[in-house]
């Protein structure tokens, strides 16, 4: 066969090629489709009830008018919360692990149960937080102990998260620091940390996006059926996004009436969990540049 | 008068015996080569002198390591310490994501330097140490990662001058660069004798050749032969030295 004619080898070659690719791309659209349609058919059913009024008002006459003021707080005061006891811990815990923590059975068994926490259903975390927070520690149904219980949620997810972060920086920054007489704390402060930084913000927005749709773990520890007041303490009981959603499309006074309302809720709760993916990947690039540059 | 000096060191990773009973000693102001095929131990050997060792699990040395009459394992000292006194220079050229500037600081403010003025004074002077200045004197605010392979290396050296080592140890530090940037780099290590002791590791038995005052020839954990450059590779003394720098294996 000369050079620069084609055989039918060739032919079905690139025949099988051009056929794989295809598949591919379909298959890749049509996840983008499904999530196209879910919140399109949220925004279609909901669209009525969206309006400045429908997040700033008390929802009335039994939830099948108003807002959802009062749930819309409530989810931001549990995320706080959670956020505010997770991160911390769960930060630490993974620059431990992963830069500090020789390689033993103990290292190993802390890794094995982060895991096995993070498959835990979150149920389990409800009830959990309901025995220990709500009763054992007397804090009752309130911000804390929702919190408190989401938070756990989250610990798994944040450990991860920092872990991975870590581990994607390569170690001959790690060597050249310590090579130029730094210490151990020194090296992951200054050199470690910074460049880890962007992608541990990515993974934490994430974990809110996951903490904030959750609903069987504040179903026994904080969430109330119906509170059209704000809290004023962090033993106060609040109404929650993903809550509402469930008491107004199962169990409302008037489902029926509601039905608007629970779409319309169920589109905020997206968008907040769309929203704090958008900022996530945003800060990625942002930080991304300045850590060059610094 | 010696600057490193090792008795009878042995090296073991888990049950593997890296090295075997190497005894040498390196002059004060002279450039050493460590010449020999992959896995001869002669990078493991050169990480011995800073310590860098100590950060693999596993690892267990035997016999005594002096720096400068200091015996760096033995004796009670923080391996911080140790690291400021001698600097490394690694194959590849690895500056953090920080300034130029930033990264030649570095060593001086984990070292406890605050005093702006003198963190200036010593970033330019080790820059022109390295052969870098003129070119990133305009430039010093921006990221080191803008360098070119061969000034990134130059960076790094300049790094490791900053906090004024007495030794310095390169561990291949030219086989990622390409021909000119080595070029300059084994021009800047003829002039970096004058003030320190350096140990360069290298694969390139010319550069050995070119650049150092002494050869040490490993082969399989072992030291085969430790002599004047010029005498080990015009009259070495044993045969495997000998089949090695002909290129008959390695």
């Amino acid at each position: 066969m000369a050079f620069g004619t084609t055989s039918s080898s060739h032919k079905s070659k690139h025949l099988a090629q051009s056929a794989a690719f295809f598949i591919f791309r379909l298959l890749s659209f049509s996840v983008v489709a499904i999530l196209l349609v879910i919140l399109g058919f949220i925004l279609v059913q909901g669209i009525s009830v969206i309006s400045w009024e429908f997040l700033t008002e008390m929802p009335r006459e039994g939830m099948t008018e108003g807002g959802i003021f009062p749930a819309l707080v409530g989810t931001l005061c549990l995320v706080a919360g959670s956020m505010l006891f997770a991160f911390p811990i769960g930060i630490l815990s993974g620059i431990y692990i992963h830069e500090y923590a020789k390689d033993s059975w103990f290292k190993r068994f802390v890794k094995l149960m982060t895991n096995n926490l993070a498959g835990v259903p979150s149920i389990v975390f409800g009830l959990f937080g309901m025995t220990l927070f709500v009763n054992q520690f007397g804090f009752g149904d309130s911000i804390l102990a929702g919190s408190l219980t989401l938070g756990l949620l989250a610990l798994p997810v944040v450990i991860r998260t920092t872990e991975e972060s870590l581990k994607a920086i390569d170690d001959s920054f790690r060597i050249g620091s310590l090579a130029l007489g730094a210490t151990k704390w020194q090296t992951v402060s200054r050199v470690v940390l910074p460049m880890a930084f962007p992608n541990i913000i990515t993974g934490l927005i994430l974990s809110i996006g996951r903490v904030s749709g959750e609903t069987a773990p504040i179903l026994f520890t904080v969430a109330a059926y119906f509170l059209p007041k704000l809290p004023t303490s962090i033993f106060d009981q609040v109404m929650a996004l993903p809550y509402h959603l469930y008491v107004i499309s199962t169990s409302g006074t008037n489902i029926e009436a509601s039905r608007a309302m629970a779409y319309g809720t169920a589109f905020v709760l997206i968008l907040i969990v769309l929203l704090a993916n958008l900022l996530a990947n945003w800060l990625r690039r942002y930080f991304g540049k300045k850590v060059k540059m610094n | 008068m010696n600057s490193v000096e090792t008795k009878d060191v042995h090296l073991y990773y888990g049950d593997f015996h890296a090295l075997k009973g190497i005894t040498m000693a390196m002059k004060k102001n002279q450039v050493t080569a460590f010449i020999g095929p992959s896995g001869c131990g002669k990078s493991t050997y050169l990480r011995c002198f800073n310590r860098m060792n100590d950060l693999i699990d596993g690892v267990k040395i035997e016999g005594d390591i002096l720096i400068d009459g200091v015996d760096i394992y033995k004796t009670n000292i923080q391996v911080d310490d140790l690291r400021k006194h001698v600097g490394m220079v690694f194959q590849k050229p690895n500056p953090f994501p920080k300034s130029i500037f930033e990264n030649v600081a570095y060593g001086l403010r984990v070292n406890g330097t605050k005093d702006k003025a003198f963190i200036e004074e010593r970033v330019e002077r080790s820059l022109k140490q390295a052969a870098l200045w003129d070119e990133v004197k305009d430039k010093l605010k921006k990221s080191a990662f803008e360098l070119s392979g061969g000034q990134q290396q130059r960076l790094c050296i300049a790094r490791a001058l900053a906090i004024e080592p007495s030794v310095l140890l390169m561990d291949e530090p030219t086989s990622a660069l390409d021909p000119l940037s080595t070029a300059k780099t084994e021009e800047l290590i003829h002039q970096l004798k004058e003030n320190y002791t350096i140990v360069i590791v290298t694969h390139n038995m010319q550069q050995a050749g070119r650049v150092s005052d002494y050869t040490a020839f490993f082969y399989l954990g072992e030291l085969v032969e430790y002599a004047k450059t010029k005498t080990l590779f015009t009259n070495p003394k044993d045969q495997r030295t000998q089949n090695y720098i002909t290129g008959r294996f390695g």
